[in-house]
């Protein structure tokens, strides 16, 4: 991120010309300012999985190409041969087989970390992933856990067409039992993954193959080996006061990026990453909308029955709504199976001037 | 006429009756304290060797294995009336006639080794240790049924098992997912992971066999092929109906799955194959039930009635081994009769229990959802309307 990289080159600067002003005019201790340390989200994903792996032996993961080939986006990379075949599972191309032993692993007691390559093929293994694993710690009244992590790439890439695009959000969201988070910063990857591999509970974890070499400042406390975000919890990215905008996975960055355009014309947007799908939190979205009385929701995925709708409706039946200067907008995919030439990919995904627009709309400027 | 199960399981008869000796030796008329017998062959596959058809069982194993067939078939004939008089509703799949596979594996395992069946469970769940009350008490809903009557007929859960699933095959993953973690953690326990004969094609078996032979999972495959995949004969399904062959590389065994001591002879030595680190082994049981698929279906509109009855008459497990205790001198007539009247009065009680006793209370429809998660409201019917999940 350009912001994050010269607000780095700034801190060395001044750690430099601190050192230099120390040495030629007074006798003072060193002292040198911290410099934010920066990892990508694949390491960050890396990172939680192997913490994960070495505090915990029950943990282990299995996917295609997770061991041997280092990960098919890297993500793995390292793992297996830190911890070799029992711990870092090659599977072959069978979804809805390798899904479901998974999931009787954990129904056995161990914790299996499941990567689907991208979420489009968790369809062949949705029924692992729902009837399995989602309800059976209900239908058991209790008796049964199923402490799995369902893990992987979700949502549009680069060029992949329309059968390799696709985002779960909604469907996974939609169903109770399941804890569904989505990361967008490193810092998120790495928290939520953590606590996801943690939680008792079915989690399904969808990350964004186009965030994972984008690199995010990390502070201390994110780089710890007992650094968790919490499940349920969402996050202001950026305070503003005229107009929220709510969003997930790397839709939070576009939100980020139409805030810094509109700030320019003094409309100061306030940013929610949700970082939680399922449990939404609620609590932060109705207080958002009760200070902006504005909300734009911002997605990837297809507007019908997507993320913002469900937004909509809650934000209609609490008592934010009486707060509404406007109805609440969402910023969306284009409901279309996606298509691959460039051009027309660019004009699926939801943009920094559809954002912009759609904030105007709602604050009823120009 | 008859259907290609009911031809196999009656060519089971077809070859030499099961002959016995007596063993101890006291008089003719003693009640002795153990007897052998021959079981019918068994069809291998990719074995050179397999279970022995000289089985041996003592008196106590012979009456325990006859009581807990008899209190199956009992709760199933109970389930049933419950059904017809509408007390349990939904799904209800009897395990009448198929009585001798789930008594019968059970005999060769260990209540540390685990199972996993599909809807067809109520039988495996009483011999995994759930107490025929709340297995019925599920069944109609109540709030002593095993899953607190939240599950019903086809969600059943005990220690080391893991019902009791609704989805056709998705067990059978889970199942070797079971053997996965036993594997895992050094234990030299075994999973069985059962499905029938309409099941048995499922591309996510072959998934699973592939995956268990890959990696010498300790699971156990069991087809329990009753002739018919809901009203559909296995000839009409299965382009190969030798379910015990479709492993392909996972060696397989048939055995006559209404003999109860075939079936323990046959799980003992898939059971050894298991814990010896071989990998995975296929046994297919050759069972029959005599019920329909479900309680809606009268399984008679793709059977002939006259099959029904000749299985009964001929091949019915509970009578099969009551004959043979008797002629064997293990047991007497008596016994057995009492132990009938015993089961009676006990399914008789368990009834009147599941017929009373209350349900859940509504608020309880909030719960179980998530473990060792602080209270959270979860919405209901309406937008004014939450309940509290603890």
């Amino acid at each position: 991120m350009v912001g994050n990289i010269s607000r780095r080159n700034m801190a060395a600067l001044q750690t430099l010309a601190r050192r230099c002003s120390t040495s030629i005019f007074k006798r003072h201790f060193s002292v040198s300012s911290p410099v934010a340390a920066q990892m990508t989200v694949r390491d960050a994903l890396n990172t939680a999985m192997n913490e994960e792996m070495k505090r915990d032996e029950s943990v282990f993961l299995l996917g295609e190409e997770v061991a041997e080939y280092d990960g098919a986006y890297k993500v793995s990379r390292g793992l297996w041969r830190k911890y070799g075949d029992k711990r870092v599972m090659d599977t072959p191309i069978t979804e809805m087989g390798f899904a479901g032993i998974a999931v009787g692993a954990a129904m056995a007691g161990l914790k299996p970390i499941c990567e689907f390559m991208t979420f489009n093929f968790s369809m062949q293994a949705i029924d692992q992933v729902i009837n399995s694993a989602a309800k059976t710690f209900y239908m058991s009244a209790g008796k049964q856990t199923v402490p799995i992590v369902f893990r992987g790439p979700n949502g549009a890439a680069a060029g992949v067409a329309a059968q390799h695009s696709q985002c779960f959000a909604a469907w996974y969201g939609h169903c109770p039992g399941l804890k569904v988070v989505s990361p967008y910063s490193s810092e998120d990857a790495k928290g939520l993954l953590k606590s996801a591999i943690r939680d008792p509970n079915p989690v399904v974890c969808m990350e964004n193959e186009l965030m994972y070499g984008t690199a995010f400042e990390m502070s201390d406390e994110a780089m710890s080996e007992e650094f968790l975000v919490p499940i349920g919890k969402a996050k202001i990215e950026r305070e503003g006061t005229h107009c929220t905008l709510v969003s997930h996975s790397k839709s939070v960055g576009l939100c980020l990026e139409a805030a810094q355009i509109l700030e320019k014309e003094n409309i100061f947007c306030e940013v929610i990453n949700l970082r939680t799908i399922r449990p939404m939190d609620e609590e932060t979205l109705i207080n958002s909308v009760k200070k902006t009385n504005h909300l734009v929701t911002v997605e990837g995925g297809w507007p019908q029955f997507g993320v913002g709708a469900e937004i909509v409706a809650k934000v209609m039946e609490s008592d934010a709504f009486d707060y509404l200067d406007s109805p609440v907008y969402r910023v969306t995919g284009a409901d279309i199976p996606m298509p691959y030439a460039a051009t027309l990919e660019r004009a699926t995904l939801p943009g920094t001037q559809d954002v912009v627009l759609t904030v105007k709309k709602s604050l009823h400027i120009q | 006429m008859l259907s290609c199960a009911a031809r196999l399981v009656r060519a089971q008869i077809q070859s030499k009756p099961t002959a016995c000796w007596v063993v101890a030796a006291r008089g003719y008329a003693d009640i002795v304290d153990e007897a052998t017998f021959t079981t019918n062959e068994y069809a291998l596959h990719k074995l050179d060797e397999g279970p022995s058809q000289t089985v041996t069982v003592t008196r106590d194993d012979a009456l325990k294995y006859y009581r807990q067939m008899q209190t199956i078939r009992r709760m199933e004939t109970a389930a049933g009336n419950l059904y017809k008089s509408k007390v349990i509703r939904g799904f209800c799949h009897l395990y009448s006639g198929q009585e001798a596979c789930a008594v019968g594996m059970e005999a060769a395992l260990t209540p540390d080794d685990h199972v996993i069946t599909a809807y067809r469970a109520h039988g495996w769940t009483y011999t995994r240790g759930v107490p025929p009350v709340n297995i019925l008490a599920e069944l109609t809903g109540r709030k002593t049924g095993c899953a607190k009557g939240k599950g019903g007929s086809m969600h059943m859960y005990g220690k080391n098992f893991y019902g009791g699933n609704g989805i056709v095959g998705a067990q059978v993953p889970l199942g070797a997912g079971i053997a996965l973690a036993l594997k895992y953690t050094g234990s030299n326990n075994v999973c069985v992971a059962l499905y029938g004969d309409g099941a048995a094609n499922q591309g996510q078996v072959f998934e699973t066999y592939n995956m268990a032979k890959l990696w010498d999972l300790p699971v156990i495959f069991v087809c329990e092929n009753n002739g018919y995949g809901m009203g559909t004969a296995v000839e009409r399904a299965s382009a190969s109906t030798d379910y015990y062959t479709r492993g392909d590389y996972v060696p397989g065994i048939r055995a006559d799955g209404m003999d109860v001591l075939a079936v323990r002879e046959a799980t003992r030595f898939a059971a050894e194959w298991c814990r010896s680190g071989k990998g995975p082994m296929l046994l297919e049981v050759a069972t029959y039930r005599y019920h329909g698929h479900s309680m809606s279906d009268p399984g008679t509109t793709y059977r002939p009635r006259e099959e029904i009855q000749e299985m009964r008459k001929t091949r019915d497990p509970i009578t099969g081994l009551r004959e043979k205790l008797i002629s064997a001198n293990i047991a007497t007539a008596e016994e057995m009769k009492q132990i009938d009247l015993d089961v009676r009065a006990e399914i008789d009680k368990a009834v009147e229990q599941a017929k009373t006793d209350p349900e859940l209370p509504v608020e309880e429809m909030y719960t179980d959802i998530f473990v060792d998660e602080p209270p959270f409201k979860v919405r209901g019917t309406n937008p004014f309307m939450y309940g509290m999940s603890k």
